[in-house]
């Protein structure tokens, strides 16, 4: 409490009466700044979609006018059909979902179990194991990168999904955290009548546990198709037959290769944003929320 | 040490210690094969292939500490280093700070919060890669928005992407489009500051900045603290957004003059690209040498962190 204490004693009973109003002034005074500059950064954070949506409905003509016009003369609709074209959009597309929905299958069902034996299961050293597993969350992926890929080749998984889909079998431990959060909030008496009614450990889990944490799963499969749908670097490094590829080695091709249709570019950039940004929308408070969860213990 | 002692002058563990010793490791077995797998061996193993020159192609060959005396003398190597730290020290707080003040200003109570918190957000769920090409096209120099925005200003164009001198810079402005998942950590924890604190000192005669900088700061110094870690070792992983910006058809990344060359894009041309996977596996174990002494160095230095359990 030391900081509290710190502004504990200047004394202002002196002017309560006077400051009190032009606090209030103040505080209006404030409050109006906060407006202007949040709504400042919102328009420029805005901007940058905005822009791409308005150069994805140019011209290939239009869109190398100096100065640019902030508004398509000529809305070509059509362009984002057409930029799905250029690459095999909607096959990258299908094989970007297909990755997710694995993923998020094996990181849920994983998490769930290592949580459940973290949280509800006391085992002599369980503290001890769960702060070095939780340490793992740490560990710079590029040390692990290179035995990993040299182990995959041999066993024939590069160029298959497999090194991307199989380790989340294997539980994440960041979610395992959140989850293992949820499970501390429901109560033993819960649990305990149900051992006295002689029910298996996996009975429990199965049937009173996971139906209690259906919240809590629903934000780490969220959690996960963001990350699996996002990433990058896993599939560039593993998805050698371009038939496999995702949406965002797509992208990138797109981009080395016709660079110069920006138009198109931005049109398909546009429909890849599309799925994250309907399902935030359609679950903006398990998002909030989740994302509170993972900040609040360190 | 102590429990183990008695327990064994007591003839053992009863059987249901036992029996809830297997049930536990039986639910976290996949955590269990997973960190030896996928964590405990590699980390070894790559340990073991630094020491080696290796291709894949034939099997490693012991070669001593060649490597790590070769990085000593690579100077695009060099280079990487001195621009990961560049994004550590300046990128990082940078961010940090400015997230840190937009959460501080949504916390105000205004009204459009939500609208507000979701436009800070989507940045940060749509695909980096499609992302990063629409900031290409803004910073374009001949054809792209930012330049004629700042020519409203009589500002001169810049190469943003172009001119070495403007491209790290060029880099942190356009992360801070990526500042929304910080940004709502931040308003969550702002969120938990106890009401009554504030009050009390605003009782005391507190003004505004005092009441931030001695009630809220101490209170949400943990959760400052736990994105301080998380993103100590995520820029110096930073790889996606440079990579795309820079790569090339031929598969060169890195910008003008390498400027946009981080550790990570080298570690992954070195290892994907040219197949040195001995020489990458010393430059990973570099990185996590690293890394661990940035997170000591971050723990050690703490002592500004707040538990409000300590009390």
């Amino acid at each position: 409490m030391k900081a509290a204490k710190t502004v504990a004693y200047p004394v202002a009973a002196q002017s309560r009466s006077r400051g009190m109003e032009s606090r209030t002034n103040q505080e209006r005074l404030a409050r109006t700044a906060a407006y202007l500059i949040i709504t400042l950064v919102a328009v420029a954070y805005v901007f940058p979609l905005y822009w791409m949506i308005v150069t994805a409905l140019k011209t290939d003509v239009e869109i190398f006018r100096v100065p640019p016009s902030l508004l398509p003369e000529n809305p070509q609709w059509l362009n984002f059909p057409l930029s799905t074209t250029y690459i095999p959009f909607w096959q990258y597309m299908w094989n970007t979902m297909v990755i997710s929905a694995l993923t998020i299958l094996g990181v849920v069902v994983s998490s769930a179990f290592i949580a459940y034996g973290f949280a509800r299961v006391r085992w002599p050293g369980r503290n001890l194991v769960f702060m070095v597993y939780l340490s793992t969350i740490m560990l710079p992926a590029q040390v692990t990168l290179i035995p990993l890929y040299i182990v995959f080749r041999q066993f024939g998984w590069v160029g298959t999904i497999l090194p991307l889909v199989v380790p989340a079998f294997f539980g994440n431990a960041l979610y395992v955290f959140l989850l293992r959060q949820f499970f501390m909030t429901i109560p033993n008496e819960l649990t305990d009548a149900a051992r006295i009614d002689g029910a298996s450990e996996l009975g429990i889990f199965s049937r009173i546990m996971l139906p209690l944490l259906k919240p809590a799963l629903a934000t780490v499969a969220l959690f996960t198709f963001v990350a699996t749908y996002r990433d990058f670097l896993g599939p560039l490094i593993y998805l050698t037959d371009q038939s496999q590829w995702t949406i965002s080695l797509g992208l990138q091709m797109f981009k080395n290769m016709y660079g110069a249709q920006w138009q198109l570019m931005m049109a398909a950039a546009t429909i890849t944003m599309i799925p994250t940004v309907v399902l935030f929308f359609l679950t903006q408070r398990t998002f909030i929320e989740g994302i509170a969860l993972t900040g609040i213990k360190g | 040490m102590a429990t183990a002692a008695t327990s064994r002058r007591r003839s053992g563990w009863t059987r249901s210690q036992w029996q809830s010793l297997l049930t536990g490791l039986a639910f976290i077995s996949p955590a269990i094969l997973g960190v030896l797998f996928f964590a405990a061996w590699p980390i070894v193993q790559s340990f073991y292939y630094s020491f080696t020159y290796y291709t894949i192609l034939q099997p490693p060959y012991f070669i001593a500490l060649d490597n790590y005396r070769d990085l000593f003398s690579d100077r695009i190597f060099a280079i990487a280093v001195r621009n990961t730290l560049y994004m550590v020290l300046i990128g990082l707080p940078v961010h940090l700070v400015f997230d840190f003040l937009m959460a501080l200003l949504l916390n105000m109570r205004i009204r459009g919060l939500s609208i507000y918190r979701t436009i800070f957000y989507l940045p940060s769920i749509t695909p980096v890669v499609a992302s990063v090409i629409v900031w290409l096209w803004l910073f374009n120099g001949q054809y792209g928005v930012l330049n004629e925005i700042i020519g409203w200003f009589g500002v001169q164009p810049i190469g943003w992407l172009t001119d070495p001198r403007y491209t790290k810079p060029s880099l942190i402005f356009m992360g801070l489009w990526f500042g929304g998942n910080t940004i709502l950590i931040y308003l969550a924890g702002l969120r938990d500051v106890p009401i009554s604190l504030l009050e009390a000192a605003e009782l005391d005669g507190a003004n505004a900045l005092r009441k931030t900088w001695h009630v809220t700061l101490p209170m949400v110094s943990p959760v400052i603290f736990y994105t301080l870690i998380i993103n100590v070792i995520g820029y110096f992983q930073y790889f996606t957004e440079a990579w795309v910006l820079t790569a090339t058809r031929d598969g060169a990344a890195g910008g003008p003059l390498n400027s946009m060359l981080f550790y990570a894009m080298y570690l992954y041309q070195t290892a994907f690209q040219q197949f040195k996977m001995g020489y990458a596996s010393a430059q990973a174990w570099v990185l996590f040498l690293i890394v661990l002494i940035a997170t000591v160095i971050v723990f050690r230095t703490s002592g500004w962190v707040y538990y409000r359990s300590e009390e």
